[in-house]
């Protein structure tokens, strides 16, 4: 059988299409399923209760806890220091809530503030290694420092300022060593990372677990009867920024 | 045959250079035989996380593995082909509770063997190590 060109053609892009019918019929049946895949079952959260926390003002155990149990550094320029858990002035961490008139009343009583974990995360849309990902099952925006290439996309992303990059070697800046966490390394980024450590062994953050007042209260937001619920429902609070759509975790009481 | 001791010492160099790492060897005290490595207790030896020729060979397989389980999976717990159930620890499963000396396990087979230093202990940490030695990162 003689084949002439136009025919030849003609049966090569029929065998195209054919090829690429096949591919868009798979790639359809396939994506369905996962779109409906794995189902949160747990977001945690805190609720940090302002009027508590006020009465100890210039305590400072929470940090501490933090920094002892995660080898924190303590590098004194801002520029290069490491930080997981920090206080700061209200009018930086609620801008929007700045007046004259309420000045007075802020002024001098630091707000305590740590990463979000956002139900919708910035930090994780930008991250081009997958470093830092938001854990399925319980919401927390995680991060693995052996896969972080120090790009630092997620600190200009992060609307909080919750991530720290590692300038220099974090050891020397290191008092005493916990050798039940690692240290970092030089050129990546780190940030807190909910306790997840000891969650997995059934304990509470560190910082909830020091704080003398109980002013941060942990739990499960998903679970109506948990307890930060159950004060989100009875007390006005406040979530950092929420304007921009990140959904913060961590809630505070007025 | 003016040339003779030229073509002698010539060849004696040769010789010297060629067999260089057997001399090199014998001063750095390594030797062809193996390894100079501290092994853990006999009783300990028996109870690793996997057979001996195993981990010989893919210890660095395992260890990425539980890696990545550990901090990307959440699974922290690893059953042995013994039927022990181990944490996926680094520093609390396999240094302390085995290969408590790390300088005479770990650092002694790899200087051995050449293997330019894998950067867990960048971060992990060795409990052996004070705080002083941790901080200037002598480990090779």
């Amino acid at each position: 059988m003689k084949l002439t060109r136009k025919d030849f053609l003609r049966l090569s892009g029929l065998g195209l299409l054919a090829v690429a019918g096949k591919k868009a019929v798979r790639a359809i049946t396939e994506a369905a399923p996962s779109a409906t895949a794995p189902k949160k079952t747990k977001q945690w959260g805190m609720v940090i209760d302002l009027a508590k926390c006020r009465q100890e003002a210039g305590c400072t155990d929470c940090i501490k806890a933090c920094n002892t149990a995660h080898n924190i550094p303590q590098i004194q320029d801002p520029a290069r220091e490491i930080k997981w858990i920090w206080n700061q002035p209200f009018e930086t961490v609620f801008p929007l809530l700045k007046t004259d008139f309420t000045k007075q009343a802020y002024t001098g009583h630091p707000i305590t503030v740590l990463c979000n974990h956002c139900a919708n995360p910035p930090c994780v849309r930008v991250c081009p290694t997958q470093a830092t990902w938001k854990r399925e099952d319980d919401g927390i925006v995680m991060m693995d420092w052996h896969r972080c290439i120090g790009c630092r996309y997620c600190m200009a992303a992060c609307p909080y300022g919750s991530r720290s990059f590692n300038w220099q070697d974090p050891r020397p800046a290191i008092a005493s060593f916990n050798p039940d966490f690692p240290t970092r390394t030089k050129g990546v980024v780190e940030k807190c990372n909910f306790c997840e450590e000891r969650l997995a062994r059934g304990k509470r953050p560190a910082c909830v677990e020091a704080c003398p007042e109980k002013t941060m209260i942990f739990g499960d937001l998903l679970d109506p009867d948990s307890e930060p619920r159950q004060l989100l429902r009875t007390r006005f609070a406040l979530q950092r920024e929420p304007e921009l759509g990140t959904s913060p975790s961590v809630y505070y009481l007025v | 045959m003016r040339d003779r001791p030229v073509i002698f010492a010539g060849l004696l160099i040769f010789v010297g250079l060629f067999t260089f790492p057997l001399w090199y060897g014998h001063a750095g005290k390594t030797s062809p035989a193996g390894p100079d490595i501290k092994l853990p207790a006999q009783d300990k030896a028996k109870q690793c996380v996997a057979p001996l020729d195993y981990m010989r060979n893919s210890h660095m397989q395992l260890l990425v593995n539980w890696r990545e389980e550990v901090v990307r999976q959440d699974q922290r717990q690893f059953t042995a082909y013994t039927g022990k159930v181990y944490d996926k620890s680094l520093t609390r499963t396999c240094l302390t509770q085995c290969h408590t000396n790390k300088a005479e396990f770990c650092d002694r087979c790899h200087r051995y063997a050449g293997v330019s230093g894998p950067y867990c202990w960048d971060c992990h940490i060795d409990t052996k190590l004070t705080a002083s030695s941790l901080t200037s990162r002598s480990t090779p």
